[in-house]
């Protein structure tokens, strides 16, 4: 018997519709004299935004992500990439966005639209060499900035100086590749909407909390994408706020994800794309995944609370600060990406299984699933080590094999005997549902 | 209460049937190229070895990679969830249970009661698991009989660096290249899958008493070679690949009330 109410999120449909339009705006970006540059989703979009209001962006990992939906299209786009010479452990994300430049094909329709310039951070080791080639294969521009200073709570004025003169060094480059003066209004502007989509987003995630939780980690995904495509975007940042109300109010009115949630998980890290139906699956069990680091922070910018617990960081507009000048804007931009939970553990896994036990025990978790993701050496970064910490804590974790982008990788009915294996020992089973076949 | 549990391995189908908790029957056939037939003629082994009427069996529970398709089974469980559960009726105590069939590996921790507590399973690669030992005593020339105690010739230890079985066969290919004897090259390979498993069994914590189940565990060389590397003795029941059958025939009994 279903135990709560569901009902479709409302948000859905402007959720798709904002996709679709950033999709097409960056294609049609060059027809309306605008400026179109490429980087990726941890790139700070918020500082090409200063060169004017018809300046956009396409990110290569929900590129390489939305490729990888299309099982045809990433195969094709693969295969032009294996064809170049490119070894199949790279990050598959990579691969899709270069076999869809070198196939000269949109994911969305049409020809790949040229980028003017590229626009990168350098935090996994694919990110700077991914743009580095983009840049050299499309004879474009291209600028990086090294964020590699250490986790957050090691940071001090001089790492974030080494990050801050990096941006205002990339803003004489902007003004010279695209001939452009820069507006640092614009900036000011794109700070504060980064900072408002990035907390907000942690908000939602916050109201995960609930039981039943409002938003299962499937439906997340397709929200969250936002953040990862233009954070900096005022159109996303009150998108999100609009979301939260809407979950708030699912929150407040019992409205559940799933209609008989009885145990509730987390995953980590990227999903295989192509398989999202793994998440429908742990329904089966009345098991709810609520989300993942990955998909809490990401995007979603959080802070220790005093009493110990985590919930979306405080804006400096919440704090009644006023950003008025352009090396005001980018210290705190600095300093707002460098707190990133999705950044911390690639300078020590112990500080994303502490991050993950707090979710675990915050959120009310049963139990853990890891997904050995062969196609990103970034956050599969010391994954086991992550395993051990989780299990040595006493909490429930499974490992899973695959890839986020490369269905080759995925073997969908080893995955399944190993959730129902887990969900077993978690005394969950599926007995009522074994057909008796004559 | 009459109740079998079935075991569609990826190799072989077990069963083992269960009158009022006492063994009445079992058979293993080898799975072939069609599932039901071999799971059918299984089972009607099985049912005739124990003198009743396969229609007679009040619950059935099927396990194995092949569960979801065993022909008549009434409930499922996973092979963890079996290896456990018939492991600790065998031999009360055991803590850890290593099962190794032909395609795959785990490792399960488990309580008294049989109940899992954390499992590994060996990824993609079959390189730790039975289907690997074959090839490899194919690369040799060999039986797999005499593979397993060829290698308890040898006191001699030759790392094999390869992680698949692909590789692991071009370092066998420069082993007999080199001339080094076969009891070496066996060793070798037994080290190897050993140290494999091994790696999963630390994965879940080593917890004695340890037992070693499924097919692989008739083979001598493999058994030494990860008693060698955990250090310690294992439990090596008399019929290792009926264990997984077993568990599924208890739990049908414990679902049938
Ligand atoms: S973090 Fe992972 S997905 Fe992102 S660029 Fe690096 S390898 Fe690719």
């Amino acid at each position: 018997m279903n135990e709560y109410k569901t009902e479709p999120l409302k948000s859905w449909k402007k959720a798709k519709e904002l996709r679709q339009k950033y999709y097409e705006d960056y294609q049609n970006a060059h027809a309306k004299g605008g400026i179109r540059w490429t980087g990726g989703a941890w790139s700070f979009d918020a500082i090409p935004a200063g060169l004017g209001n018809d300046v956009y962006n396409i990110t290569g990992e929900p590129y390489g992500a939305s490729i990888a939906f299309d099982k045809k299209l990433s195969m094709e786009c693969l295969e032009a990439a294996e064809a170049k010479g490119w070894a199949r452990d790279l990050c598959s994300y990579m691969r899709n966005y270069w076999g869809s430049m070198y196939l000269n094909k949109y994911a969305f329709g049409g020809e790949y639209p040229q980028p003017d310039f590229c626009f990168q951070d350098h935090i996994c080791c694919s990110h700077a060499k991914w743009y580095q080639h983009v840049a050299e294969y499309k004879k474009i521009p291209y600028f990086c900035i090294d964020v590699s200073v250490g986790p957050y709570k090691d940071l001090d004025e001089d790492r974030l100086m080494f990050v801050v003169n990096q941006m205002h060094e990339s803003i004489e480059w902007l003004e010279k590749v695209t001939g452009r003066k820069y507006q640092d209004e614009l900036l000011i502007e794109a700070v504060k909407n980064e900072m408002r989509s990035t907390s907000v987003w942690a908000e939602i995630c916050y109201l995960n909390m609930n039981k039943p939780a409002p938003l299962d980690e499937k439906t997340m995904y397709s929200l969250y994408v936002h953040g990862t495509l233009a954070k900096h975007n005022k159109e996303i940042a009150d998108f999100y706020e609009e979301l939260r109300d809407e979950v708030k109010y699912r929150v407040d009115n019992n409205i559940a994800a799933i209609p008989d949630e009885k145990c509730r998980l987390m995953s980590d890290t990227q999903p295989p794309w192509g398989f999202l139906k793994v998440f429908r699956y742990l329904e089966k069990f009345g098991a709810i995944s609520v989300g993942s680091l990955y998909t809490f922070g990401l995007i979603g910018i959080w802070e220790n609370k005093p009493d110990g617990t985590w919930g979306p960081r405080t804006t400096p507009m919440q704090k009644g600060e006023n950003i008025t000048t352009r090396d005001q804007a980018l210290r705190l931009l600095a300093d707002w990406n460098l707190c990133k939970p999705e950044w911390q553990h690639f300078y020590d896994p112990n500080l994303k299984t502490e991050m993950m036990l707090q979710i675990v025990k915050q959120w009310k978790l049963d139990g853990v699933m890891l997904h050995l993701n062969r196609g990103c050496e970034g956050l599969s970064c010391g994954i086991m080590e992550n395993r051990l910490g989780i299990a040595e804590a006493g909490v429930p974790v499974m490992t899973f094999e695959g890839n986020m982008g490369d269905e080759r990788e995925f073997d969908e009915k080893r995955t399944v005997t190993r959730i129902d294996s887990f969900m077993e020992t978690l005394g969950y089973d599926m007995q009522e549902e074994t057909a008796k076949t004559a | 209460m009459i109740t079998a549990g079935i075991d569609m391995g990826a190799k072989y189908v077990k069963v083992v049937i269960l009158q009022d908790g006492t063994v009445k029957g079992k058979a293993i056939v080898l799975m072939g190229f069609d599932p039901l037939e071999a799971a059918s003629a299984c089972m009607k082994e099985a049912a005739e070895k124990a003198g009743i009427d396969p229609g007679t069996i009040d619950h059935i529970t099927a396990t194995g990679a092949g569960r979801k398709a065993a022909p008549n089974a009434n409930s499922d469980i996973t092979d963890v969830g079996a290896a456990a559960k018939g492991m600790v009726h065998v031999k009360e105590g055991v803590h850890t249970v290593i099962d190794v069939g032909a395609e795959e590996g785990r490792a399960i921790k488990i309580d008294a009661e049989g109940k899992v507590i954390d499992f590994a399973v060996n990824e993609k690669c079959a390189a730790g698991a039975g289907a690997f030992a074959e090839s490899m005593s194919r690369a040799l020339e060999v039986s797999l009989e005499e593979f397993g105690k060829l290698s308890l010739q040898s006191d001699k230890s030759i790392p094999m660096n390869a992680q698949c079985a692909v590789f692991a066969e071009s370092e066998v290919v420069s082993l007999v290249h080199a001339k080094t004897p076969k009891r070496d090259i066996s060793r070798a390979v037994h080290d190897a899958i050993a140290s494999r498993i091994v790696s999963m069994v630390r994965r879940v914590g080593i917890n004695n008493d340890i037992a070693l189940i499924g097919g692989v565990s008739h083979n001598p060389g493999f058994v030494d070679a990860i008693q060698r590397s955990l250090e310690t003795d294992l439990i090596v029941p008399e019929e290792p690949d009926y264990v997984s059958a077993l568990g599924a025939a208890i739990v049908a009994g414990e679902r049938n009330k």
